[in-house]
């Protein structure tokens, strides 16, 4: 039966319409104070307890701010390259006599946040959490972070309350960098959580008193942490007492929030819920320009390549057209595509770098160098060289994997390069870095694009360069290496003056950049956006900035 | 009724089990190292097998499984690799946060839900249902991570009116049910609701238009009941059915939406579960999907006692 529908009235759903309009008219008070809020790309605030993860995301925020190690990064000039300087060891020096063992004295008068001391025990203390098994501050979860990035430090030991000797497994010039990594973290304060902790065995005593230690952590650094809600915020307070007057902060109160996603960071500052984004969305730079913010980059020692394989049978074993992949990548082309957020790179590192060196290859965008270098090794449009490259589609320091590969394979095409990709996940990709180009986890790949930090010399070109990181020791997935670059590798690590370690290394720099064992793509730059009301902000040619010199309006 | 619920509550068991057995698989048939949160590419090749002694992935996988059960049985669901904090805290924290979208998502969806499908079914052939139906349509079709962002350039970037991201001035820990908290959830939660609204929408405006055909309400109308006097029995018809969507769709967004709880910065299940699988954590992410899993079984099991309450046929049948 059909009825005729009943008679309708409009007041219900103009009441409701009415709601909505005042519901979101109302004047949301977006508490705007002093305090600087920082939105992080991580997706969990990395970890408080004094060895962050997240990568140097994570030492740069609750790393640096909170805690000091024995050796630190010069943070303070945009225009100079960021070097090694004396942090909580005001010096160092290798034994004349055993170059295994080195001195490092303390500076004094320093004071943990919880009001204990900073000495050679502390000093001893925080090695032993990650070397000694035996102790009871051992801590596994904090061992990889560590260990690995300071791969030869065996023992510490105190000789007086402000001297420690470190011993290493052998000698090696690279360890004050490598110490950057080791913050020091307050003795007094876990033993004071691990008094407190619940558990059956000792270890798992230790193990509740550093998640009770990174809920309330205490360094020496020039920001204590005042409030910690996981994955949510990390609330810092000045450290008025902090022992560098030329960095004790102008800042109050610094709270972070991690916010995985771009466009979510770029609302919040937008909204004016936060003052500070990192990697905003790049289609947004212009918007956030013409909302007064300030975008903040510069040249990090962070390296977008192609690492190339040297195993039998590889299409990159051919000096010639390694060179000519290196001099056909239009990098100008790419930054316009990258709406100028990336350096066009010389090499591993920058013009004017202590290792930079006098490289005779000159890494430009020159297509008639290369076609002829390419006719030279044999190929022609009509018969290209093929490629595989194994590349992922995202991934924490990959900048824009895909649409940066898929220009250099455009680019590269007119140099007689036929490019495939094997698109593959981050976590896989990173994991088969390890097994190596002969592994079947290359799945016939010839390069792979994995962007590193060069921030230290092992890092940023031994481990890619040296006979013995060979898969699976460590990331010369391509196996390249030969004497020669092994005994610049051991000039290097065994020039133990600074300026004689910078000059071994300028030579195996200079190496590597003749010899082209990458195709230097592009350096990120790390772009930042921030609020004008944020002040004295200095980026520095590096990884990490400095929060503590700057000021608020 | 006592039997009937026995065996709904035994049939859960074995669902419970195969839950686990596939939650714990899944998560080591993806490829990639479940240590690599903690230990970088560059570790030596002793480290590696050190840590990976020491976090137990050195054993079988039925060993693993075994141990990983027995731990959860006594409410155990291990440690975050990368957080060194208690999987249990971290997902019943999480759980609690997206509890509380969820239900505020569910109650929107279910009155806007149940208003149009009522309206549009009432009113069936309008120009009010066809409004209405164009809503519930756009519900389900519209991708929720798109409207999510469109809501935030529109009311936080432009506007200005509502916070773009978070769980509350202060973090979700101090949570209070008043407008300076209130004005964190408004937009996750609109934008969560969206879907069951049209699922809910679309369901009851097919009730209405069956059960206005159906004999009973002619003889409600030859009886002379007024129009509220059938709608009353209509909505007393259609809602044992509206409440089974309606659970169905909290248990969905109880889950958690990781792209709406992502792109807010909402620090619920599914914001935990993108950090555990980016960061490949594998006690987080077994545990956070066995305590969603659980929370379905569970929820569907209170739907269908709900149900036979309402309707004591679906106990008999």
């Amino acid at each position: 039966m059909k009825r005729a529908a009943p008679a309708l009235s409009l007041k219900p759903l103009a009441a409701c319409a009415a709601l909505a309009t005042l519901v979101f008219a109302a004047p949301a008070a977006l508490a705007q104070d002093k305090t600087l809020r920082i939105a992080m790309t991580a997706a969990d605030i990395p970890r408080t307890l004094g060895q962050p993860d997240q990568g140097f995301e994570g030492n740069r925020f609750t790393g640096i701010p909170i805690y000091d190690s024995l050796t630190q990064w010069d943070l303070s000039k945009a225009d100079a390259p960021s070097v090694l300087i004396p942090g909580l060891a005001a010096s160092w020096a290798v034994d004349a006599k055993d170059k295994t063992k080195w001195v490092f004295k303390l500076r004094p008068g320093v004071k943990f946040h919880d009001g204990s001391a900073f000495n050679a025990d502390a000093v001893v203390w925080n090695v032993q959490k990650v070397l000694d098994k035996d102790a009871p501050q051992f801590d596994p979860s904090q061992v990889g972070v560590t260990a690995s990035r300071m791969p030869t430090l065996r023992t510490a030991r105190k000789i007086d309350d402000l001297t420690v000797e470190l011993t290493t497994s052998e000698p090696d010039a690279f360890l004050p960098i490598n110490l950057t990594n080791l913050f020091m973290a307050s003795p007094a304060q876990w033993q004071k959580k691990f008094d407190a902790a619940a558990g059956a065995t000792p270890a798992d005593k230790a193990k509740a008193a550093w998640t009770a230690f990174a809920a309330d952590p205490a360094g020496t650094g020039p920001f204590k942490v005042t409030r910690f809600v996981a994955r949510e915020r990390l609330e810092l307070a000045a450290n008025k007492t902090y022992w560098d007057a030329r960095r004790t902060p102008k800042i109050d109160k610094v709270v972070m929030l991690p916010m995985p996603e771009a466009n979510a960071r770029t609302a919040a500052l937008l909204g004016g819920q936060v003052d500070w984004i990192e990697a905003p969305a790049p289609d947004a730079m212009a918007q956030i320009t013409q909302r007064g913010f300030k975008i903040y980059s510069n040249a990090q020692p962070h390296v977008w390549p192609w690492q190339l394989s040297f195993a039998e049978g590889s299409p990159w074993l051919d000096k010639r057209v390694r060179q000519a992949a290196n001099l056909c990548i239009d990098r100008g082309g790419m930054k316009q595509l990258l709406g100028g957020m990336m350096a066009e790179p010389k090499g591993t590192v920058p013009p004017g770098h202590p290792w930079f060196g006098k490289p005779g290859f000159d890494i430009k965008y020159d297509v008639k160098a290369a076609q002829a270098l390419m006719t030279q090794a044999g190929y022609s449009a009509a018969k290209p060289i093929k490629v595989k490259v194994q590349i992922s589609a995202s991934g924490s320091g990959q900048m824009q994997p895909l649409p940066m590969n898929e220009f250099a394979q455009q680019s590269l095409k007119q140099c007689f390069f036929d490019v495939q990709f094997d698109v593959i996940e981050w976590n896989t990709l990173f994991t088969n870095w390890r097994k190596g180009a002969k592994d079947p986890s290359a799945n016939g790949a010839s390069a792979v694009n994995i962007s590193f930090a060069a921030m230290d010399p092992f890092f940023a070109m031994v481990r890619f360069v040296s006979t013995k990181a060979f898969p699976p020791v460590s990331n010369n997935w391509g196996y390249y290496g030969n004497a020669e670059v092994d005994k610049l590798v051991a000039d290097a690590r065994t020039s133990f003056d600074d300026k004689a370690r910078d000059a071994a290394l300028a030579k195996l720099h200079t190496h590597i950049v003749d010899d082209a064992p990458f195709v230097w793509i592009a350096h990120d730059v790390g772009p930042r956006a921030m609020s004008a009301k944020v002040k004295n902000v200095v980026q520095p040619k590096s990884w990490f900035i400095d929060i503590a010199t700057m000021t608020m309006d | 009724m006592l039997a009937y619920l026995l065996r709904r509550v035994i049939y859960a068991v074995p669902i419970m089990i195969g839950v686990a057995l596939v939650c714990f698989l899944l998560v080591h048939i993806a490829p990639g190292d479940p240590l690599v949160s903690i230990l970088p590419p560059d570790a030596s090749a002793d480290l590696q097998a050190q840590l990976r002694e020491l976090y137990g992935f050195n054993r079988s996988l039925p060993e693993q499984f075994a141990m990983w059960v027995w731990r959860a049985l006594h409410g155990d669901l291990g440690v975050s690799i990368a957080s060194n904090r208690a999987v249990a805290g971290e997902v019943f924290t999480a759980v609690g946060n997206t509890l509380r979208l969820a239900v505020v998502a569910t109650f929107i969806g279910f009155v806007l839900g149940c208003l149009f499908g009522f309206v549009a079914g009432y009113f069936r052939g309008s120009w009010v249902d066809r409004l209405a139906s164009m809503f519930s349509v756009l519900g389900v079709s519209v991708p929720h991570y798109w409207l999510g962002m469109v809501m935030v350039i529109v009311f936080s970037s432009q506007l200005m009116w509502l916070p773009a991201t978070g769980a509350g001035p202060s973090g979700s820990d101090d949570w209070a049910w008043d407008w300076a908290h209130l004005q964190f959830l408004l937009l996750p939660a609109l934008t969560m609701s969206v879907i069951p609204m049209g699922i809910i929408a679309r369901t009851v405006r097919a009730l209405v238009a069956e059960i206005l055909e159906q004999e009973f309400i002619v003889g409600l109308r030859a009886k002379g009941l007024t129009h509220f006097g059938v709608f009353r029995h209509m909505v007393k018809n259609a809602a044992p059915t509206a409440l089974a969507v309606m659970g169905l769709q909290l248990g969905y967004l109880l889950g958690g939406s990781i792209l709406i709880e992502t792109v807010f910065s909402w620090p619920g299940t599914g914001f935990l579960l993108n950090s555990a699988i980016f960061q490949r954590d594998l006690p987080l992410l077994q545990g956070t999907i066995l305590v969603l899993a659980l929370f379905f079984v569970v929820l569907n099991l209170l739907v269908d006692v709900l149900q036979t309450l309402l309707d004591p046929r679906i106990a008999r049948a």
